[in-house]
Order: C-alpha cells, then sequence, then structure tokens
C-alpha cells in the first residue's frame, strides 16, 4: 500500500513537473535558448490562481475553472510581454546574451514580488477553489487535489499534442523548429510562430502554478526556483525539444524524487536524482527520446 | 627639528581625539540588528524587530542610555544564506556599531558570530537556540535556552505527557536549528525507554512531504517530532492529515509565528510546541509588555519572538549602562556579567558558555488558538 501512496505522489508531483519542461522545451524547440523566467511565469500562475480564489465561492469546479483559466490567460499574457520586450530584440544577438537576459528577467520579477507593495516575500495560503475530497481506500488516502493535477495536465498535454501535430499554427512551429530560414521562405512569419509558443508555454506554466500551489497550500514570489530548476532537468532528461519526452522526463524526476524521498536516502533525494541526470545524459547526449542532429561542419 | 613635528603631530592628534570623545556626548550609541524582515522567515525577523524596536523606544523615552540617545539600524538577510554576514560586515565596518543584535535562526546567527567575533563586537542572539552560535566565540551572546534543554524538554514531554513510546522524527537537513534539535530530542528519548521508529530528512524550502509522510504512516508511529521552522511544519501538518496521518505532531519554538496557524489550520489541531514564553503569563512585567505591544503595533499580540527580541535590547543596553561607556570590550566584560536580570521572559543570567538558563514553554494548539500547557523550569 505504501508503495501504491508513493506511486500516486510520484504522479500529482511529476505531472506538474511536466507541465512546466513543456514551456521550456516548446521555447528552446523554436528559438534554441532557455527561457529562464518560466519558473517565475509559474510562481505568477500561483499569485493570480491565489488573489482571484479570494473572491470566487469556494470548492466548486466552476471557481476553480475560472481560477485556472484566468492564470492561464494572465500567464499566456505575461510571457507574450516577455518574450516582445526582453528576448526579441536579441532575436540576431548570440545566444549567450539572450540567456543571461533571461535569467535577467527571472531576478527582476522574482525581485519585483518580493517588494511589499506587490505581493511581498512571506508565504500566503492559497484558498481552496477547487472541491477538496478526501477518500480512504484500502488504507491509500486520495486527495482530490493529486487527481485534479494529474487529470488537468494528462489534459493539456493532450491539448497540446493536437495543437503541435493538427494545427496550420503547429505545423508552422515545427518549420520553424526543423529550419527557421526556410520557413520564412515559405511564408511563416517567425514572429507570429514565437509569439505563440511563449504563449502557449507560458500558459501551461501558469496552470501548473495555480496546481501546484493548490496542492501545496502556500505562495509565495520564490516558489518557482526549484520546481522551475528541476523541470529544466525533467525537459533536458527527456531530449530538450521534445514534446512527449519533457512530459517522461517530468514524470520521471517526479518518480525519482518521490521514492528516493520516501527511503532512508531521503536527504539526498536531489543529489540522487541529478546524479542520475548526468548519469543519463552520459549515456545518452540528448535525452531520452531527443533526436540525434548531425552536426554540418 | 623632526621630534618637534612629532610632539606637535601627537597632541594635535590627542586634542582630535578627546574632541572627538567629546562630541560624542551627545550622539545617539548605534546599534546594529540583523533579521529576516523578507523571505521564507518573515515572521521571525518581523516580530523580534518589533519586539526590539519597541525596547530601543522605550529607553530612549526614558532618556537613552549613559545620557545618550540608542539608535537602532536595522539590516533585513531576506532569509537568504550568506546574507546575515554581508549584513554584520557592513554594520561593523561602516555604521561602526557598538553591538550587534539578532539573529534569530540559528543558521544565520552562525554566519553572523565569526564576523562580531573576529571584529571584538558583542553580539546577542534573541532565539538562537543551536548550541554552536556561543561557542564561536567570547564575543556571543544569546538571552535564550538551548536545543540540548528543549530537546530534553519535549522528549520528556513525548514520553510523560503524550504518553509516547514509538515516535518518527522529521528533520531539516539544511537548517543548524533542525539538525540540532533533533539530535538532542533523539538522545534523550532513546534514554527514556523510547524508541524512533523512523527518521526522515527534508530541506528547508521544501513543498513536497508526501513521500517522507508516507514512508512514516508504514510505521505506525504515534507521534511525530518535527524540529522545523514554522513555514515547512504548517505544510507537513496539512499534508500529514490529508494522508490519513492521525498521530500527534509536536515541535520546538521554530514553530512560533502567526504563520503557522495561517497556513496550517485545522490540521494543526491538537498539536504541541515548545516555546520561550506565553502572553497569558499573568506576571505584571509580561502583561505590561503586551499592552506596550498592542498599543504600538496595531493590537498585534506578542509572540516568543518579539518578547525575546526585546529581551535583547534590554539586556544589552543593561550592560552598557554597567559598563558606563561603549568600548566594545566593556560591554562584552558587562554582558557576560548579566545576573538575574529580569525580562519578560524570565530571569537572565549569563553562563560561562555565554548562554541563558531559562524556562521552556509547552504550548498546545486547541480549537484554532494557541493555549498554554504547561512551563518546564531549566
Amino acid at each position: 500500500m505504501e508503495f501504491a501512496q508513493q506511486l500516486l505522489n510520484a504522479l500529482s508531483l511529476g505531472a506538474i513537473y511536466a507541465l512546466i519542461a513543456l514551456g521550456f522545451t516548446m521555447v528552446y524547440g523554436v528559438l534554441r535558448f532557455i527561457n529562464f523566467a518560466h519558473s517565475d511565469v509559474f510562481m505568477i500562475g500561483a499569485v493570480v490562481g491565489s488573489l482571484l480564489g479570494n473572491y470566487l465561492p469556494l470548492g466548486t469546479w466552476w471557481s476553480g475553472l475560472a481560477c485556472l483559466l484566468a492564470a492561464m490567460a494572465v500567464c499566456a499574457l505575461l510571457g507574450v510581454i516577455i518574450e516582445r520586450v526582453a528576448y526579441r530584440p536579441l532575436r540576431a544577438a548570440p545566444r549567450l546574451n539572450v540567456l543571461i537576459t533571461a535569467i535577467g528577467v527571472s531576478l527582476f520579477i522574482e525581485y519585483l514580488f518580493q517588494n511589499e507593495h506587490v505581493f511581498g516575500a512571506a508565504p500566503r495560503p492559497i484558498p481552496p477553489v477547487f472541491p477538496s475530497v478526501l477518500w480512504q481506500w484500502h488504507g491509500l488516502s486520495i486527495s482530490s487535489n493529486q487527481l485534479i493535477v494529474i487529470g488537468v495536465a494528462l489534459l493539456l498535454v493532450v491539448a497540446l499534442e493536437l495543437i503541435v501535430y493538427r494545427t496550420r499554427i503547429g505545423t508552422a512551429m515545427r518549420a520553424v523548429s526543423l529550419n527557421p530560414r526556410a520557413a520564412q521562405l515559405v511564408g511563416i512569419n517567425p514572429d507570429v510562430v514565437v509569439t505563440f509558443t511563449f504563449a502557449l508555454g507560458s500558459a501551461l506554466a501558469g496552470a501548473g502554478g495555480v496546481l501546484y500551489a493548490l496542492n501545496y497550500q502556500s505562495v509565495e514570489p520564490l516558489m518557482g526556483v526549484m520546481p522551475g530548476l528541476k523541470a529544466f532537468v525533467a525537459a533536458v532528461l527527456g531530449g530538450i525539444g521534445s514534446i512527449p519526452g519533457a512530459a517522461l522526463g517530468g514524470l520521471l524526476i517526479g518518480g525519482i524524487e518521490t521514492f528516493i524521498g520516501g527511503s532512508q536516502f531521503s536527504t539526498y533525494k536531489d543529489a540522487i536524482a541529478f546524479a542520475l541526470l548526468i548519469l543519463i545524459l552520459l549515456f545518452r547526449p540528448t535525452g531520452l527520446l531527443g533526436r540525434r542532429i548531425p552536426e554540418k561542419v | 627639528m623632526i621630534s618637534r613635528f612629532r610632539q606637535i603631530a601627537v597632541l594635535s592628534l590627542l586634542a582630535l581625539q578627546s574632541a572627538s570623545l567629546l562630541a560624542n556626548e551627545g550622539t545617539p550609541i548605534k546599534i546594529g540588528e540583523i533579521a529576516s524582515l523578507t523571505g521564507k522567515e518573515a515572521a521571525f525577523g518581523q516580530s523580534s524587530h518589533k519586539g526590539t524596536l519597541l525596547a530601543i523606544e522605550e529607553l530612549n523615552a526614558a532618556d537613552g542610555v549613559l545620557g545618550r540617545q540608542l539608535k537602532l539600524i536595522t539590516e533585513d538577510n531576506q532569509t537568504k544564506a550568506g546574507e546575515s554576514a554581508t549584513a554584520a560586515r557592513k554594520l561593523i565596518s561602516r555604521d561602526k556599531v557598538v553591538a550587534l543584535l539578532g539573529e534569530v535562526a540559528s543558521s544565520r546567527s552562525l554566519e553572523m558570530a565569526p564576523i562580531a567575533q573576529s571584529s571584538k563586537i558583542p553580539m546577542v542572539s534573541p532565539a538562537s537556540t543551536n548550541p554552536k552560535v556561543t561557542a564561536v566565540g567570547a564575543y556571543v551572546f544569546r538571552v535564550c535556552f538551548i536545543d540540548p534543554f528543549q530537546g530534553t524538554v519535549m522528549a520528556k514531554f513525548a514520553r510523560e505527557d503524550l504518553g509516547l513510546r514509538r515516535v518518527a522524527v522529521l528533520t531539516s537537513v539544511s537548517s543548524a536549528y533542525s539538525v540540532g534539535l533533533s539530535k538532542f530530542f533523539k538522545e534523550r528519548f532513546l534514554s527514556d525507554g523510547g524508541e524512533i521508529a523512523i527518521e526522515q530528512k527534508y530541506s528547508e524550502g521544501d513543498k513536497d512531504f508526501r513521500s517522507q509522510l508516507t514512508a512514516i504512516k508504514a510505521t505506525g508511529v504515534g507521534g511525530i517530532f518535527i524540529p522545523g521552522y514554522y513555514s515547512e511544519a504548517a505544510l507537513i501538518a496539512k499534508q500529514a492529515r490529508e494522508l490519513g496521518i492521525t498521530a500527534a505532531l509536536f515541535g520546538g519554538d521554530g514553530w512560533e509565528a502567526p504563520q503557522l496557524l495561517q497556513i496550517g489550520g485545522a490540521a494543526l489541531e491538537g498539536c504541541y510546541y515548545s516555546t520561550h514564553y506565553s502572553p497569558e503569563d499573568t506576571s505584571p512585567a509580561v502583561q505590561n509588555f503586551v499592552k506596550n505591544y498592542k498599543d504600538r503595533f496595531n493590537d498585534e499580540v506578542p509572540d516568543a519572538m518579539a518578547a525575546l527580541g526585546y529581551d535583547s535590547a534590554l539586556v544589552l543596553a543593561d550592560a552598557i549602562k554597567r559598563a558606563g561607556s561603549t568600548q566594545p570590550d566593556a560591554v562584552r566584560e558587562a554582558l557576560a556579567a548579566t545576573r538575574n536580570f529580569m525580562g519578560v521572559t524570565g530571569n537572565t543570567t549569563i553562563d560561562a558558555d555565554r548562554n541563558a538558563a531559562k524556562p521552556a514553554v509547552v504550548v498546545a494548539i486547541k480549537y484554532g488558538k494557541l493555549n498554554f500547557f504547561k512551563s518546564v523550569a531549566p
């Protein structure tokens, strides 16, 4: 029974890492850089959810969904703004500059939200917007929150897969990812694709933020740092640029962390998770589901 | 010629020095304070700072110390590792403070202490309970009890008052306070015939404790000792209840913060922790302090960190008075000679290890409120 319980814990944690990892991987796929501000977009999703939650009736499906959708919308918009203001002017600059800018944006958001007049650094509780039920089944405790996290994450990953493989804009995204110059030659506007990618990835992070906050019941400005780092690792582990890879990587990292956390080695759970990452990358440098792209010289 | 010059130089230097000594008469005595005013453990810094501020304001209203006003210079370390050391250096070298007050968390006091020690500036920690803090050197003091005592109190409490034989311990590995308190608790609990069924670890800033709690649940213990800070303890309590754990949860003074109940809510019902004082204490000194604090800070009830912040400033001011000067060495001597100083957290007597032996209070959480359970004398 302990194993089943840990598996459920692992799935609900891994599902959130997967949601964040998707944003990292999509931006990398299109622009070939890591958007470090992504973890802070995740945090803002949680903030939006908790602020809106104060004005909604608690414990109903529609107010929960309203929080989720509002957070996704705000984060999508924020992602687009960050790209427009901070990254687009550097599109032609060396990739390192964009990377440093991303770290700058990330720190800016974190410190802005730590200001007492914006949000403040102290953790705040998030109102329970979704109906909250606790089932006990043969010693297994299943909280509705965990099921909601897993369900929503699954739904969003399927939706994303459909968007990327079944729509025109998705085809354009894949084209830009494959060869930006050639995509432009066949009439694809890369700016539109990049904007769309940021909106989509940030919306997923926003949803992840609300779910994470509901699951762990607190919101604070630095809450995105560790999940963001682990999601980034998950994206690399799964093969950065690959959507199923990000989902798989997220579940793996969540699983490793949970099972080691519940063993006698709980002190070293992060150390072991990251050591595994190094090992896997030694044998599969492109990640588990990443494609090998031959370098042309 | 040269010796003449030297004479003049020496004389003028002396003149300058006495001039500056005279100028000191009217200038305020600078006291540095380091607190976590923002960040993860902001509740600690906010409370201890308000207590300290109240003490300084009351002293100044009563004509200050040695006829000079006190000036409190506060630095916020944002609850971040590394910031306290920087802040201590800044306060000592740039602001030229006479003494340092702070920190609540032992890990951060341990950052300040070596700097205070090497600069020979006395430091008084209001609430750091890890024994290592004052072991840093002769310039480091504290006005609270230490963890060997607190661990013993909670082990005896679990064994005798809660009647527990098998317990689990959930320790934060990245906090000196938690590691120390956990060690002293285990030693006493084992020697009292108890059994530690399982020991699990987490790190500061963790949000997910389900994996550790699931492993603890499988052992079927009657109680879980959580020697951590309120920010994690509240989440641990919530997740434990969600996993169907009904065991009693109990911890140390790291739980003391208004946010504990705000975040933990009903999950903390029937939980206990040890701390330094109770605002329910009916002694006139405590009631007077509670009243003044409420008047000054928006009707807030002072918690233990506020009371210790208050006492730390008073003990320091008393030492400066007895030293009759603000020379760091003289102040240090006077601090070390503090005997039977009555504050709001009890009687402070600084022992040879620069610690204070004080009673601990066990608080029970019932009906969403903190209730005085018992007081344990050292």
